[in-house]
C-alpha cells in the first residue's frame, strides 16, 4: 500500500469557508502524500463536500491556503489557472452528474478531446481501455438513461481518470447506491488507490474507510475534530464526539 | 423567424451571463420588446425607418417586406430569448459543476453540454411562437402588403353571400395549415431526435 512518507502532494491549511452569515469551513488543515488515500468522515452538513469542492477550486475560500502539487488553489484567480488546476484534480460526486445526451464511450472521450485537445482516435481507445478497467465495456454505447446507478457512477469514474489527474476526490460515490451496487464502485476505487492513485474521499461506509485509508479525518461543525490512521481512530478514539459518532452509525 | 431566432438565441445566452451589466441590458431588451404589442413595432418599423439608404453615394431603396420582417422579428427575438432563458436554467446546476471539474471552460459548457440538452425543451414553445408568427404575417397586411386575408374579405364582399363565408374561410385555413403542417411534423421529428433518455 501507499508510501506514508512520501511528499504532500495535496495541503490544506487553516481553511475558512462562509456561505453568507454561516461559516461551514472553521479552519481545516489537512495533508495526504502522494499515491496517499485520505477518508473523511462526519455528520451530514458538517463542510465535507464543500472541502472537496475548495480543493478542486469549485468553490473559493475566505482564509487559509491550499495547495495540490504546484498550484496554490486560494491564489487562483482566473478561468484559466482553475482550468489548469482541474486536469490535475478531478472530483467525482454523488449524483453521478453524466451528461444524459452522450452515450458512456462519448461521456468519458468529451474531456480529453476538447480540453486536452487529444486526437479522437487514440482517445477513443484509451476512452475504451478505461470503461474496460471499470467493468462497462458492453455498455459503451449506452445512454446514462439505460444504466444502473452503479454503472453510472463507474462511468464517471472512467470519465475523471479519462483526464489523467494527480489526485481524485469522491463525495460520498457510493451515497445513491443500493447496496448490491456499492460493492462494484468500492472494488474499483480500492482497484485505483492500489495503482497508486491518490485519493480523498468523502464515505460513509466505514468498513471501505478503514480497509482502505492511510488517514481518516472525522469532521463535525466546520472543524476536524479528530484524525488519524484507521486503525486508531476507529478503534481507540480519543474524543468523545468521535465516539459518540462511531456508535451510532456502527 | 430565423433572424429573430438567432438573434433571441444570443440575448438568451446574455441573459445568464455573470457580466452583471450585460445581464440587465439583455433582460431589459427582452422584457421591452416582449411586452410591446406586435403591431405597433410593425408600425414602428415601417414608418420609422427610412425608404432608403444612402451609402457612399448609391442610394439603395428598402422594400417594406424588408421592414416588417425586421419589425416582426423583434418581438420573435424578444420570445425566443425567454424561451432559451427558462430552457437553460432548467437543466441542473450539477451539470455545470461537473462540466467546471472536467476543466471545460463555461462557453465549451454552454455549447457542448447544456444546449443540446436544452433542445429538446424549447422546440415545442419555439413551434408555438412560429405558428403565432405565420398568423402575425396577417398583421402586415393592414400595413399595405396585400395578402390572403383581406383578398378573402374582398372576395366575400364582392360576392355578397353569406353562406360562402364558411368555405372561403376554411380555405384560408387550409393554406395556412398547409404552411405551418410541414414545419409541425419536423419538429416532431426533431423532438423524437434529441428525446434519447433525458
Ligand atoms: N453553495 C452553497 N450556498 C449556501 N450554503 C451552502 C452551499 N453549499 C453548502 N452549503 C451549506 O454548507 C453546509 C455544509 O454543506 P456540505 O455539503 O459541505 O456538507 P456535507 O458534510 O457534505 O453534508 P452531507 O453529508 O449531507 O453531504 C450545509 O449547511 C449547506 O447548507
Ligand atoms: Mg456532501
Amino acid at each position: 500500500m501507499p508510501a506514508t512518507n512520501a511528499e504532500p502532494i495535496v495541503v490544506v491549511r487553516d481553511v475558512h469557508k462562509s456561505f453568507g452569515p454561516v461559516e461551514v469551513l472553521k479552519g481545516v488543515s489537512l495533508e495526504v502524500a502522494k499515491g496517499g488515500v485520505a477518508c473523511i468522515i462526519g455528520p451530514s452538513g458538517s463542510g465535507k463536500s464543500t472541502l472537496l469542492r475548495c480543493i478542486n477550486g469549485l468553490v473559493p475560500i475566505d482564509q487559509g491556503s491550499i495547495r495540490v502539487g504546484e498550484f496554490d488553489v486560494h491564489t487562483l484567480k482566473t478561468d484559466a489557472e482553475k482550468i489548469a488546476l482541474r486536469k490535475e484534480v478531478s472530483i467525482v460526486f454523488q449524483q453521478y452528474n453524466l451528461f444524459p445526451h452522450k452515450t458512456a464511450l462519448e461521456n468519458v472521450m468529451m474531456a480529453p478531446i476538447h480540453v486536452l485537445k487529444e486526437g479522437k482516435d487514440e482517445v477513443r481507445l484509451r476512452a475504451a481501455a478505461l470503461l474496460k478497467r471499470v467493468g462497462l465495456s458492453a455498455k459503451a454505447d449506452a445512454y446514462p438513461g439505460e444504466l444502473s446507478g452503479g454503472q453510472q457512477q463507474r462511468v464517471a469514474i472512467a470519465r475523471s481518470l479519462a483526464m489523467r489527474p494527480e489526485v481524485m476526490l469522491f463525495d460520498e460515490v457510493t451515497g445513491a447506491l443500493d447496496p448490491e451496487t456499492v460493492k462494484e464502485v468500492l472494488n474499483t476505487i480500492k482497484a485505483l488507490a492500489q495503482d497508486g492513485m491518490t485519493c480523498i474521499l468523502v464515505t460513509h461506509e466505514m468498513r471501505f474507510a478503514r480497509e482502505i485509508a492511510d488517514q481518516v479525518y472525522f469532521t463535525d461543525g466546520g472543524v476536524i475534530v479528530e484524525s488519524g490512521p484507521p486503525a486508531q481512530l476507529f478503534d481507540h478514539p480519543t474524543k468523545e464526539r468521535t465516539r459518540a459518532f462511531l456508535s451510532e452509525i456502527l | 423567424m430565423a433572424l429573430g431566432t438567432l438573434v433571441g438565441l444570443f440575448l438568451g445566452f446574455a441573459q445568464i451571463s455573470l457580466v452583471t451589466p450585460v445581464k440587465k441590458g439583455a433582460w431589459l431588451t427582452t422584457h421591452f420588446f416582449r411586452n410591446a404589442p406586435w403591431l405597433v413595432l410593425l408600425f414602428y418599423c415601417l414608418f420609422l425607418l427610412p425608404f432608403q439608404v444612402t451609402v457612399l453615394g448609391l442610394t439603395f431603396p428598402i422594400p417594406d417586406w424588408i421592414k416588417a420582417t425586421f419589425g416582426l422579428s423583434l418581438p420573435v427575438m424578444a420570445n425566443v430569448s425567454e424561451i432559451v432563458r427558462g430552457a437553460l436554467q432548467s437543466i441542473p446546476t450539477t451539470q455545470w459543476e461537473s462540466a467546471a471539474s472536467l476543466a471545460f471552460t463555461r462557453r465549451q459548457t454552454l455549447w457542448m453540454i447544456i444546449l443540446p440538452q436544452c433542445i429538446k425543451r424549447m422546440l415545442p414553445p419555439w413551434m408555438n411562437l412560429y405558428e403565432i408568427l405565420t398568423m402575425a404575417t396577417v398583421l402586415t397586411s393592414i400595413v399595405g402588403v396585400n395578402e390572403m386575408m383581406s383578398l378573402t374579405r374582398q372576395a366575400l364582399s364582392a360576392e355578397n353571400r353569406p353562406g360562402l363565408l364558411l368555405a372561403f374561410y376554411s380555405y384560408v385555413l387550409f393554406w395556412f395549415f398547409l404552411y405551418c403542417y410541414p414545419i409541425a411534423r419536423w419538429t416532431v421529428r426533431l423532438e423524437a431526435r434529441y428525446a434519447v433518455n433525458i
